[in-house]
């Protein structure tokens, strides 16, 4: 169907979509989503998690999903499920010979949520790296990676991105559970010890003679870098970074306007949405025009991402409407039908390069905002 | 008069106003209309900000002492009666009354009473100045050293160039404390209260208006992280907070942190016989200025009789009921965050069913007012026959008070931190043991309100110990005779 554009509140000063993109977009995803099934819920490829579950749907999701729109036959997916192990009957069989990594998200306390991936990191960030333009992420660059390590698959990922594209990948090791447990306990002076002990890292490694020129880094970190390098008389620039991307809840319109105005000296940022179970949706280009509005469109057909109503989860709100994030991923590593995020937003008319719906404004979903702590690294 | 139109007060960073992306609405607490929008910025933005801070003190150097603490008289006077540029608009002093009681839930009548303090302070910034520094002259301030008048020379050394402010929105009484920043020389960087922006903005308007150099004044309205930043880059700050604020920035000496007071009135054996004499200094005490301030008194400790003044101030109290915010008898403000009297009062509730405790306010009608977008508590008095019920060491934001029954020789042993205690006695021994409690810090000697402040004594630690040290400097003989 057409977008209702009469629906959103302002015109759109982007390309948008035609009608014939959006429904080449979405028979391509029927079709995918077919496949998808075929893959995991087949007794000699699926995982032993989705066979024993398709027991006990009422529906045959081999015979009976043939749309896209067949997959809200499924009840909604719990993210308890991810929680604890044996992590192996989340591996498809048809992957059982393959070597397998585990990515971890949350586990600040108890059990983290776990996703097993054998691939698919690698392949959701060579998909991405193509919507990086040349000009400020040249091949063959050096990479900075100032975020989350350990247990996450953004350290691995970016790491991949960099090689992907010729470069190599200097790394800061930073711990989030430490940072969100500094901020519970009220230790800030702790917490800005941290955070300049990380960005003392990163500004050695800048001046180290490694030629970075392209970085991974949070919003919070980014700020405390640009400072920290603007007391050294020097600017991000100047460091020798021209391409940067980043991601988080709190890349709002006014802190990218703050970044680009006051603390990038022109280096280009392109903002990202994305978690352990999408993997990573890229924006459309942030311009002063638009307000500096942030609209990320996910990897489609390998994931999707729609803005479904606050009670009916299955409807999609109106462009320019508010609704909670739902998240469907589809590869062949990974089934998730229908998981309701953590987030809210309002729903983006298609894009003419990701001519399928998007979503911006993301930000914590506000029933549960007052329990989240997010913008902390 | 109604509201005035709403406005837009962007942030104002050194004097330079930037609007953001992000705005807050605020709105009348009993109606909902608009009455402005506050742009807000992040702490990274005041943290770059901060870089430039030491522009903000060398900009009032740049004008002689003198002069800066008659331009601050200007603003006191411009403050209270001109009508002064407002973020997109204009504001006279009545638009001002209607902003802040619209935002904070505030009578009117308080409104215009906290602006006469304010006043009060810019009007009589010179006395305060000598009475504060024990008559050093102002210049030392600004060249770092001279000349005492015994002839010694001293050295004040600035700790910071700028003082920053995480402010409250309870309380508009709380400005008068940061007023003599600038006529010592320092720039004020300040996160406005959420629901109280006006008298910062304000006062940064009549003070520039009066000449106050713009780049000493940031305000920089946003979230918690600004506050985090301001505490982070400023080396010497004041934030008002609870008393788990106060817990965290405690033997910070970067920090100086005003939460709960305790205030309390303490009868001596030999007065406490006399009670009713002092039944006004009590009333005034618990209810002055909504009851909101930490100099309101929370609690009255005597050995007997306690009943007695318990029920004689429910009798006092007890019938004061919501009134308009504008009418001029109103003297009850309102919670203006949304369940925070339910809340507060299913709290107390709670503490009065406690032994030994009872309530002589409840014959007075109830006490929780439930409004449509806010509520209201009218003023509680608890009787405890002893200091161990918890509600005897309570603090609200509203006339409360327990009054203890206690032996007077355990009284200093049992009050805990107490930021004002008006000691009602003429008995030399215990006064000697008032003055020596370490509890207490700002302590009257007589029927003195805990709510009256004398401008010229230190509040909570001589601002000027705080934002100065005092060290040694020597300089030849032949040279210290040339130092003025």
């Amino acid at each position: 169907m057409a977008p209702d554009a009469t629906a959103a509140q302002k015109p759109p000063v982007f390309p948008v979509a035609d009608a014939a993109a959006i429904a080449g977009a979405k028979a391509k995803l029927d079709a995918h989503t077919v496949e998808m099934m075929a893959w995991h819920f087949h007794p000699s490829t699926g995982c032993p998690f989705w066979l024993e579950y398709a027991q006990s749907l009422s529906f045959n999701p081999l015979t009976e999903v043939k749309c896209y729109d067949d997959l809200k036959k499924f009840p909604p997916f719990e993210d308890e499920w991810l929680r604890g192990g044996p992590v192996r009957r989340w591996i498809p069989r048809g992957f059982a010979d393959q070597p397998a990594y585990v990515f971890e998200t949350g586990g600040t306390t108890g059990v983290p949520k776990s996703r097993v991936n054998m691939r698919d990191f690698r392949t959701d960030y060579e998909q991405f790296s193509a919507t990086l333009p040349e000009e400020f992420f040249p091949r063959g660059a050096n990479w900075l990676m100032l975020g989350p390590s350990g247990p996450r698959r953004l350290r691995l990922s970016i790491e991949h991105l960099a090689q992907y594209r010729g470069g190599i990948c200097f790394c800061v090791d930073l711990d989030p559970r430490w940072v969100i447990k500094l901020i519970q306990k009220g230790w800030m002076e702790h917490l800005e010890a941290y955070k300049q002990h990380c960005i003392d890292q990163a500004v050695t490694i800048l001046e180290a003679g490694h030629e970075i020129r392209c970085m991974f880094t949070t919003p919070k970190l980014l700020e405390a870098l640009a400072i920290t390098l603007e007391k050294r008389g020097t600017t991000i620039r100047k460091a020798g970074i021209t391409g940067i991307f980043s991601g988080g809840t709190e890349f709002t319109p006014q802190w990218t306007r703050f970044a680009v105005e006051e603390l990038l000296d022109g280096a280009y940022m392109t903002p990202t949405y994305g978690n352990t179970l999408m993997g990573l949706a890229a924006s459309r280009p942030v311009i002063p025009a638009d307000g500096y509005t942030i609209a990320y469109y996910a990897p489609q057909p390998r994931a999707v991402i729609e803005v479904v109503d606050f009670d009916d989860t299955n409807a999609v709100v109106p462009y320019g409407g508010t609704g909670r994030v739902k998240l469907t991923t589809l590869t062949q590593e990974t089934f998730v039908p229908g998981f309701l995020e953590r987030d809210e937003g309002e729903r983006e008319l298609p894009y003419v390069k990701y001519p399928w719906d998007g979503i911006s404004g993301v930000r914590p979903f506000r029933a549960l905002a007052g329990a989240t702590t997010v913008g902390v690294y | 008069m109604s509201l005035p139109a709403p406005i837009h007060l962007p942030a104002l960073r050194f004097g330079k106003p930037y609007e953001s992306l992000e705005r807050t609405k605020l709105v009348h607490f009993l109606t909902g209309e608009p009455v402005a929008e506050v742009s807000q910025i992040g702490g990274a933005m005041l943290g770059r900000d901060m870089q430039k801070a030491s522009r903000a003190r060398e900009a009032l150097l740049r004008i002689d002492p003198e002069e800066i603490v008659e331009r601050l008289q200007t603003a006191g006077n411009l403050y209270a009666h001109g009508t002064l540029p407002m973020g997109d608009g204009r504001q006279s002093p009545e638009d001002f009354v209607k902003q802040q009681s619209a935002t904070t839930g505030l009578p009117e009548s308080l409104c215009r009473a906290n602006m006469q303090k304010n006043l009060f302070v810019l009007s009589n910034m010179d006395r305060m100045l000598d009475a504060l520094s024990r008559g050093l002259p102002p210049e030392v301030f600004w060249k770092g050293y001279g000349r005492e008048q015994r002839g010694v020379v001293v050295s004040y050394q600035a700790q910071s160039p700028v003082l920053g402010l995480v402010l409250p929105s309870n309380s508009p009484g709380v400005h008068t404390l940061w007023l003599p920043v600038i006529a010592l020389g320092l720039g004020l960087v300040m996160k406005p209260g959420g629901q109280e922006p006006w008298t910062p903005y304000r006062m940064a308007a009549a003070m520039v208006e009066a000449g106050i150099p713009a780049e000493a004044i940031g305000l920089y309205p946003g979230a918690t992280d600004v506050g985090a930043a301001i505490l982070a880059s400023c080396r010497r700050s004041m934030i008002f907070g609870s008393a788990k604020t106060v817990e965290q920035y405690r033997g910070n000496p970067g920090v100086q942190v005003h939460g709960p007071g305790f205030s309390k009135i303490i009868f001596g054996d030999d007065c406490v016989d006399d009670w009713e004499k002092y039944l006004d200094v009590c009333v005034e005490s618990v209810a002055a200025n909504g009851g909101r301030g930490c100099i309101n008194t929370s609690a009255i400790y005597a050995s007997r009789h306690t009943a007695a003044i318990a029920a004689a101030l429910a009798e006092r109290m007890g019938p004061i009921d919501v009134k308009p915010p504008e009418d001029p008898d109103a003297k009850l403000a309102a919670f203006t965050v949304p369940g925070a009297a339910k809340a507060i009062w299913e709290q107390i509730e709670g503490g009065l069913k406690a032994p030994g405790v009872t309530h002589p306010t409840a014959a007075y009608g109830p006490r929780f007012v439930e409004g449509e977008r806010c509520g209201w508590l009218r003023p509680v008095v608890a009787h405890c026959s002893s200091p161990e019920p918890a509600i005897a060491k309570a603090e609200y934001m509203f006339p409360f008070v327990a009054v203890v029954q206690c032996p007077q020789n355990t009284i200093l042993e049992q009050i805990g931190p107490t930021l004002v205690a008006t000691a009602l006695t003429a008995d030399a021994a215990f006064q000697r043991e008032l003055v020596s409690c370490t509890e207490i810090d700002r302590l009257n000697l007589g029927p003195i309100p805990t709510t009256k402040l004398d401008w010229l004594q230190p509040h909570e630690g001589n601002i000027i110990d705080f934002l100065y040290r005092s060290r040694a400097l020597q300089v030849p003989a032949e040279t210290a005779q040339a130092v003025s």
